[in-house]
């Protein structure tokens, strides 16, 4: 691909009316606008992202053979068990933060941003290029490992007080409302979605950006807390998904996927959980300093993602499937 | 002469707010310190700690309680055990006259 085409995706992606609402959302919280979106709203459209993703994959699940899926379901699995290895590895040498917190973050970046995918499945849509349906489940299935091994990192094998946190992320809702979306898609196929298309596809991206704005705001009042991060926290919240992600790209590519799939399984590696993780790693780690893993994933990494790294580990996905 | 139920009483009501992604455990520890129910609502605000998850997780819930003395000693002990040292929890107590004692006793 060349300049001009990168250039005109990176606009494409910039000027996505969910991207837009996002810098709504930090520009409110610089100009301390008295804006939020009610608690129940928030919750109310995270359960419909959740859903949305789950069914339509769900029913891309039903096309697929098991053959298509099972090299993509190793590979992320295989990356959802590195990559939390790999952050604590990194971090140790990055910055001076003590093992809890180093597990915390690992906790973090380990499992997947479902708002960064579902902006990547956007900015595929909107750019026609073509991806396997079936990579909401990839998504579901990262959830979990990379918050294991964090907390598994964080607090040896003997730590104990692990039950709660499972029980808490496995029956927490984000998991539950995608693996029931996905079987909800699964059963009811292509039949049965058209009946609620007008629902969860045409107000999709919609909803995705009513969600951004709030999420704008969320990470504005995060950028107080990156004067605190030292600049080894910056250096990994930007590099670290550059890394993470072309290890998806990477995997995904190698698993046999497509260009737009193997992107995703970029995004999926190189987004950081925000939603599943902290309250897990809230529960698990006490000691762990939200201030710190929230500054990053939600600070920083978040908006890198969704402005710079969609993009940019598409033409990765292209670069790495072209050699 | 006051008109109304004649079996009032004094107990405990006991109000914490906390992170909401402590809610379910703070609910298990009340139950197991004896409370025989409990109101949560959500709540907002802001503390000198700072340092929840709640903007992410849907704000703080307020769980109310009405319960005897030993249980309030209970649910404190437990508080000051388990919640204060790492977590961003406000809590309070004042004796209220409730109708119908026999249901918090």
């Amino acid at each position: 691909m060349d300049l001009q085409a990168s250039l005109e995706l990176a606009l494409v992606n910039l000027t996505s009316p969910p991207v837009l609402a996002f810098v709504l959302g930090l520009v409110a919280v610089a100009l301390r606008t008295d804006l939020r979106l009610p608690d129940a709203v928030y919750q109310a459209t995270s359960m419909y992202l959740l859903l949305a993703i789950g069914i339509k994959g769900g029913v891309a699940l039903r096309e697929a053979s098991p053959g298509d899926i099972a090299w993509p379901l190793v590979a992320t699995l295989v990356l959802g068990v590195t990559i939390p290895v790999a952050a604590f590895a990194l971090l140790r040498v990055l910055t001076p933060l003590g093992r809890i917190d180093r597990g915390a973050m690992a906790a973090h970046y380990g499992s997947t941003s479902l708002v960064t995918f579902t902006a990547a499945i956007v900015f595929l849509e909107a750019s026609s290029i073509a991806f396997e349906g079936y990579v909401a489940t990839l998504l579901t299935v990262l959830e979990i490992p990379g918050i294991v091994v964090g907390l598994l990192l964080a607090r040896g094998l003997r730590g104990g007080g692990m039950g709660e946190t499972l029980r808490e992320v496995v029956f927490g809702r984000s998991v539950l409302l995608l693996v029931g979306g996905l079987a909800i898609g699964f059963l009811t196929g292509p039949v049965g979605y058209v009946r609620v298309e007008p629902f969860f596809g045409d107000l999709f991206t919609g909803v995705l950006t009513l969600f951004l704005l709030e999420l704008g705001m969320l990470t504005g009042r995060q950028l107080s807390a990156l004067r605190q991060a030292g600049p080894g926290l910056v250096v990994f919240a930007i590099v670290f998904p550059l890394l993470a992600g072309f290890a998806g790209v990477l995997g995904g590519t190698l698993a046999g996927m497509e260009v737009g799939g193997a992107m995703i399984l970029g995004v999926l590696c190189a987004s950081a959980s925000y939603i599943a993780a902290p309250a897990a790693v809230r529960l698990a780690l006490p000691e762990a300093k939200p201030s710190i893993t929230l500054a990053s994933s939600l600070g920083m990494t978040f908006p890198f993602n969704l402005i710079v790294g969609i993009p940019v580990y598409l033409l990765m996905a292209e670069a790495v499937g072209s050699w | 002469m006051t008109a109304g139920p004649s079996d009032f009483g004094s107990v405990t009501c006991l109000t914490i707010v906390a992170e909401s992604v402590l809610e379910e455990r703070l609910l298990s520890v009340i139950e197991s310190c004896g409370a025989r129910g409990w109101t949560v609502s959500m709540a907002q605000g802001h503390g000198p700690s700072h340092h929840g998850v709640s903007g992410i997780e849907g704000g703080n819930v307020r769980v109310e309680t009405l319960v005897t003395e030993e249980v309030a000693a209970r649910i404190w002990g437990a508080l000051e055990k388990d919640f204060f040292p790492h977590y961003a929890v406000s809590a309070w107590a004042y004796d209220v006259r409730v109708a119908r004692m026999a249901r918090y006793s």
